[in-house]
């Protein structure tokens, strides 16, 4: 159990309190003036967090291993989400790709092609468009296909007329959207999606963030497990100390708030170890990822987790912490009562 | 001060623990409460301090009836009473003096005031050069003495001892009864329950006897006193 914590840091006389005189009837009758008890629920305060971390250090190697195993939970979705991040950045970059090839009725004319695709362009979602004509697509055909001599066989250029379509966005529903209202303009025989890889990337990364999501959610009920297991058995080897607080008129808030404070600072320390490991694996894969993302001609490179994510991540664990301190309280705090 | 009026507790195994029990504890005065184990000294401790509730009939304590307090107000009622137990019921992983000063800390005293009453409740029970001291290194009679101390540090009007002197030698009993006395004589309402009848036979003070749940006895006289197969051991 605890040294002599008190005793390492002596009582201070603070303030000379002239002696209230104490109110003989009712429960609520108070010796001690407003502004005392103020000063003493803050140094309460304090003093509880002093006590646990006093406690979370005494028994060092089992804090640790808490904390460890808290941090391991967390790190595992972070990092994920880092990751995550990076691939929705790095493939932002490839959008600028996507485009949908329009291939019109054959009858329709050069000049009614053009007309098109100027009136397309004022349409939403529409970038730009470029016109291929018959006749450039033959050429195109020709010099890329190598069925050169084939085509020249035919009697007549087999070739539709064709607009290419470039979106401003790579979002699948108005990709889709626009692919259907292309399809449905008078003159239009097919549209092609040549996008189809984009949305596949993006229903991958839809996939994996709903993953993240699940898993986040699991593994932060393992965390709260965590905590209510450490603080339940904190609570029985104090189990004297709290029968005695209770018989000297201690409220359940005065026995609950110790613990509370142990909760978050399980919370909040295994969170920082998080941040620690999910920067440290970054580190350590961002060598061959970067070299991953030259190889796709991408400029980007492996981010490390944004500046608010150092603070957000241990808060959240630190409030995951209070929470299973909570639980645990609620559920063992009430069983321990005084007794002769 | 403490008021019991008509009041039975029957627990939840069906034993009646106190039937019709009725008395009154004044302020300054020293009362033993005595009878066998089981008799319902025990219960009728635990019903002042509300760790148990009344199965019926009404416990006043300086006049505000328990019955209509919520768990919410129990910790206020506690720190109103001082409770000595016969194990102490001390810390061992704090000093002398952070144990005295628990209630103090509790009731939200500031540390200036702290040190000022933990000191003179410890110079009260001769103990306050011990205050350093982890209290596992006291002997029992100091221990208990520490107790007590915590008991009446924050100056409650009720002080309540169960079986107080029940590990100790006739000599210690004695300077521990004496403290109760001082007690009683600046105002504070006293009851001890005890086996002890020879320590209740050396002071002439008023005493209840429980036998089965039953106030058989209620005086100054020491007719039921020990004498009789009522408490005989």
């Amino acid at each position: 159990m605890a040294a002599n914590k008190r005793n390492a840091t002596p009582i201070k006389p603070r303030r000379p309190k002239a002696e209230k005189p104490r109110r003989v009837a009712g429960a609520q009758s108070a010796s001690t003036s407003l502004k005392d008890r103020l000063a003493s629920w803050r140094e309460h305060h304090r003093d509880s967090l002093r006590d646990a971390l006093h406690r979370i250090n005494l028994s060092r190697a089992s804090s640790a291993m808490t904390i460890l195993v808290i941090a391991i939970a967390l790190s595992l979705p972070a990092g994920l989400a880092v990751l995550l991040d990076n691939a929705r950045a790095i493939t932002r970059g490839w959008d600028g790709n996507a485009h949908l090839s329009v291939f019109l009725a054959m009858d329709v004319q050069e000049s009614r092609q053009r007309d098109l695709a100027r009136q397309w362009e004022a349409l939403d979602h529409i970038q730009r468009t470029k016109v291929i004509t018959r006749e450039q697509a033959l050429a195109e055909f020709q010099a890329l296909s190598g069925f050169g001599d084939v085509l020249e066989a035919l009697p007549d250029n087999p070739l539709p007329p064709l607009i290419v379509v470039f979106p401003d966005s790579t979002d699948p529903v108005t990709l889709r959207d626009l692919e259907n209202r292309l399809a449905a303009e008078p003159g239009v025989d097919l549209v092609q999606l040549d996008v189809e890889w984009v949305r596949r990337l993006h229903a991958l990364i839809e996939l994996g963030e709903r993953l993240i999501s699940a898993l986040t959610l699991a593994l932060a009920a393992a965390v709260v497990l965590v905590v209510v297991n450490t603080i339940r058995l904190g609570i029985e080897s104090r189990r004297d100390e709290i029968v005695v607080v209770k018989i000297v008129g201690g409220t359940d808030g005065f026995v609950r708030r110790p613990f509370l404070y142990t909760g978050f600072c399980f919370g909040f320390g295994g969170g920082l170890v998080a941040v620690v490991l999910v920067q440290t694996a970054l580190w350590w894969l961002g060598g061959p990822i970067d070299e991953l993302l030259a190889l796709y001609e991408s400029e980007q490179s492996l981010t490390s987790m944004a500046a608010s994510s150092l603070i957000i991540l241990p808060m959240f664990s630190g409030i995951l912490g209070l929470l299973g301190a909570w639980l645990a309280v609620g559920r063992h705090l009430g069983d321990i009562e005084p007794n002769f | 001060m403490i008021q019991f009026d008509r009041v039975s507790k029957r627990y939840p195994n069906g034993k009646d623990a106190l039937s019709k029990v009725s008395f009154t504890l004044p302020a300054g005065q020293l009362t033993f409460l005595t009878g066998h184990s089981g008799a319902g000294k025990s219960t009728l401790l635990k019903l002042i301090m509300m760790i148990e509730r009344p199965t019926q009939g009404q416990v006043l304590v300086e006049g505000q009836n328990l019955n209509g307090f919520g768990n919410r107000h129990i910790p206020l009622l506690r720190r109103k009473i001082g409770m000595v137990h016969q194990n102490h019921q001390l810390l061992f992983d704090r000093s002398v003096f952070d144990n005295v000063a628990l209630p103090l800390i509790i009731a939200g005293y500031s540390r200036a005031d702290i040190g000022k009453r933990v000191r003179a409740a410890l110079d009260k029970v001769g103990l306050l050069d011990k205050e350093k001291l982890n209290p596992i290194m006291l002997s029992g009679g100091e221990q208990q003495r520490v107790g007590i101390a915590r008991a009446v540090v924050n100056k409650p009007p009720l002080l309540l001892a169960d079986e107080p002197t029940g590990n100790l030698d006739p000599a210690l009993s004695e300077e521990i009864m004496d403290l109760f006395q001082d007690f009683a004589r600046v105002g504070v309402a006293v009851l001890i329950a005890t086996h002890d009848l020879s320590l209740i036979a050396r002071y002439n003070h008023r005493l209840l006897t429980l036998r089965e749940g039953r106030l058989i006895h209620d005086g100054d006289d020491r007719d039921g006193n020990g004498t009789g197969d009522t408490h005989g051991r």
